[in-house]
């Protein structure tokens, strides 16, 4: 390791920025292509995001669901998993919660006990459709990206089917969404200035640190690592990998849930097709980006969660489509991907000790190939 | 049999084909040992930017008709080679894990669809127009379900067929089947494994791209948002372990899944008579057919359970009915190989 050297200091930099710098570069010539200037892009996102505590507020009502499902990610990831079923377990989440919200009958003066046991079968029907993906994984061979994307799937024709039947409103039912839920059901806002839920931010800030724990600090976390490293070796020093992966899949899962709550119990107040949004793909994103170290993950799901919201004002100040946010967004994260292996292969001697990444990302041959 | 049924089968085979070319390319692609998960955003870009190419044509009047389609054809076979050689060059120069940049490429290149189709939203423009083979086409039955088709879908019929002879009856398919079972041994044989797959990711993501092209200049033309393609580069990444990397069976896979799309769409437009007696049920549901089959496809080919249902049958027909329901994927799929 070289990191005093200022030659490999300054390369170590150099690929830090670079790919930041190129995906901005293409962003901001895509822009131009399109006929528009990247400064104004630059300065709408901004203000979408941070212009008042009320943007600022619409950041963290992003930030929220994206850091809880980055955090189960990185506890599958951890196990070797690609949990791209993530997305449809926030959306399970999201439907035990909204059935909760409309047939649970308890009035104002109980609401918080009512939340509590809202957020409680979100994260059941997160681990419910996590274990299916790890069902079909472990004891039935299905390799869990397939599971995981026919599972999201299936939850959205399930959701689109109770919208559209048993939940539909009473008055002009349609495909558009469900009644709004009973105000008790619904997690209070701070303040009209600042529109977010304190008890679900203090909910993402344990569950950061109770996972950091368990992965670091328990047998558990040792466990998953070895499972994720070589699945072989693992079952040959004891480790009980099933249930090891499976439980990688229920902590997902239920996080996944919880972040799907917050979806219809704060964001929309009702449930819509396709509530998740999008957020268990970002999160994976977010997890990727940071070769798995959860340290990061609140801070660089803030950074795209403000990309997330500053993007919906694209679309009023430039006539804009939102989707530059992901483009951004999956540009950064393929070139860090990219950057780091060309800094492997020509930089080896400016890799610090823990990043050799070979191991870092779930090796593919675990994914595509599974045992007999 | 009655023409309207022949129709029907005849469509299924027209809509199916974007379905079959993806499938096939997939396939040479993990037969030299790469994956290229990136199908659900690539057909998305490739068909947004293959019918903005042609509808860009036409608006300037430049170019005939099927001109202006091959040209679309042209820039979607090339958005799909690009990303298809950008998973390529990660996984064999980077080192980088090929299911990851995938994946990032699936995202990256769906919302690149949505950002630059914008402007491209329900409009009309060019249209691949149908071609009935002279002869064949009287052919009964077969005609009209195979032979009055357009030109992309003979293409595919051909495309199956030579994938197929070159796999199992050419030395460069042999050389190819090799690179991606056991990569050593073929370059002990003196195979330049690195190169030849550059060179069979970068075929197979042209002919994704072809697909992407076949969405938008003929089986669901122009572009919408959200793309009337989304899911079916899953689909297709399923169908090839369905077909078990064998370009008959794949085929076969890719008719499967369109069929029972027909079959769902023709209920949730028609309703559902057995017997004359009309049933009645939440049809939105039948949506979730195609992935339900997608599980228990992969179920009976790739699980466990087949293996233990297997058991229990005569010794006899256990190795047949074996090979006939498992499929195994090429030993070096997803592995990197240094030359060392």
């Amino acid at each position: 390791m070289n990191i005093g050297n200022p030659r490999a200091l300054a390369i170590r930099i150099a690929f830090l920025l670079l790919p930041i710098a190129i995906s901005l570069a293409i962003g901001a010539a895509l822009v131009i292509a399109v006929g528009r200037d990247p400064l104004e892009v630059v300065d709408a996102l901004w203000k979408g995001a941070f212009k008042d505590s009320r943007k600022l507020g619409g950041v963290v009502n992003f930030w929220i669901p994206l850091t809880l499902v980055s955090i189960g990610l990185v506890v599958t990831f951890r196990a070797g998993l690609w949990n791209i079923g993530v997305e449809g377990q926030m959306m399970m989440g999201a439907l035990f919660a909204s059935w909760g919200a409309q047939y649970i009958p308890l009035d104002e003066s109980l609401a918080p006990l009512l939340h509590l046991i809202l957020i409680a079968l979100a994260a059941i029907g997160g681990m419910f459709w996590g274990a299916v993906v790890g069902a079909l994984k472990i004891r039935l061979g299905v390799n869990e990206i397939f599971g995981g994307v026919a599972l999201n799937a299936l939850v959205n024709v399930i959701s689109i089917y109770l919208i559209s039947g048993p939940w539909q409103p009473r008055i002009g039912g349609s495909a558009q969404g469900t009644e709004p839920f009973p105000t008790p059901a619904l997690l209070p806002e701070f303040s009209a200035r600042f529109p977010t839920n304190l008890f679900m931010i203090a909910l993402v800030i344990a569950a950061f640190l109770i996972v950091m724990v368990m992965l670091n600090a328990t047998r558990w976390g040792l466990n998953l690592k070895a499972v994720g490293a070589n699945m072989r070796s693992a079952l040959l020093l004891g480790v009980a990998t099933e249930r090891t992966s499976m439980s990688a899949f229920l902590v997902c899962g239920a996080l996944a849930g919880i972040a799907g709550s917050y979806r219809v119990l704060f964001t929309f107040d009702n449930l819509r097709p396709l509530a998740s949004g999008g957020i268990g793909f970002l999160g994976l994103l977010v997890v990727l980006l940071l070769s798995i170290r959860l340290l990061w993950v609140p801070l660089i799901a803030f950074a795209f969660a403000a990309i997330l919201t500053g993007s919906t004002r694209l679309q009023i100040a430039l006539q804009l489509d939102s989707s530059l946010a992901g483009v951004l967004q999956g540009l950064l994260v393929l070139f860090v991907i990219l950057f780091h292996g060309v800094q492997e292969v020509f930089f080896p001697q400016t890799m610090a000790d823990d990043e050799t990444a070979e191991d870092s990302v779930p090796s593919v041959s675990s994914v595509v190939k599974e045992k007999p | 049999m009655n023409e309207e049924f022949l129709n029907t089968l005849g469509s299924i085979v027209g809509t199916a084909t974007p379905l079959v070319i993806a499938s096939l390319g997939e396939t040479i692609t993990e037969r030299a040992g790469v994956v290229n998960l990136s199908l659900d955003g690539s057909l998305a870009l490739a068909a947004v930017l293959g019918f903005a190419a042609a509808w860009t044509a036409q608006e300037a009047g430049v170019l005939n008709v099927p001109m202006q389609i091959a040209l679309g054809i042209a820039v979607a076979m090339l958005v799909g080679a690009l990303i298809a050689l950008l998973v390529g060059f990660s996984s064999i120069k980077l080192r980088r894990d090929q299911v990851a940049v995938g994946f990032v490429l699936t995202l990256l290149a769906a919302e690149l669809a949505r950002f630059l189709g914008a402007d491209f939203t329900r409009i009309p423009g060019p249209q691949i127009t149908r071609f009935n083979i002279p002869l064949l086409e009287q052919v009964p039955i077969l005609g009209p379900v195979f032979f009055q088709q357009n030109l992309l879908v003979y293409f595919s019929y051909l495309l199956m067929f030579g994938i197929w002879f070159w796999l199992f009856r050419s030395s460069g398919g042999l050389t190819l089947r090799a690179i991606g079972e056991r990569p050593e041994a073929a370059y002990a044989r003196g195979a330049h494994v690195q190169r030849l797959r550059y060179w069979y990711t970068f075929l197979g993501g042209a002919l994704v791209g072809l697909a992407g092209a076949a969405y938008s200049l003929n089986v669901k033309p122009g572009w919408s948002s959200p793309p009337a393609m989304q899911g079916d580069g899953w689909i297709a990444l399923a169908i090839v372990i369905f077909g078990g990397w064998h370009p008959f069976r794949v085929v076969l896979g890719a008719y499967l899944f369109a069929a029972l799309r027909a079959v769902s769409s023709n209920i949730q437009t028609n309703g559902l008579f057995i017997f004359g007696q009309e049933i009645s049920f939440p049809f939105v549901l039948l949506n979730a057919l195609p992935w339900l089959l997608m599980i228990v496809t992969l179920l009976i080919v790739s699980g466990g359970l087949t293996e233990r249902l297997l058991q229990y049958m005569p010794r006899a027909v256990q190795h047949r009915l074996r090979a006939f329901l498992r499929s195994d994927p090429p030993k070096a799929l997803g592995t990197r190989f240094e030359m060392e």
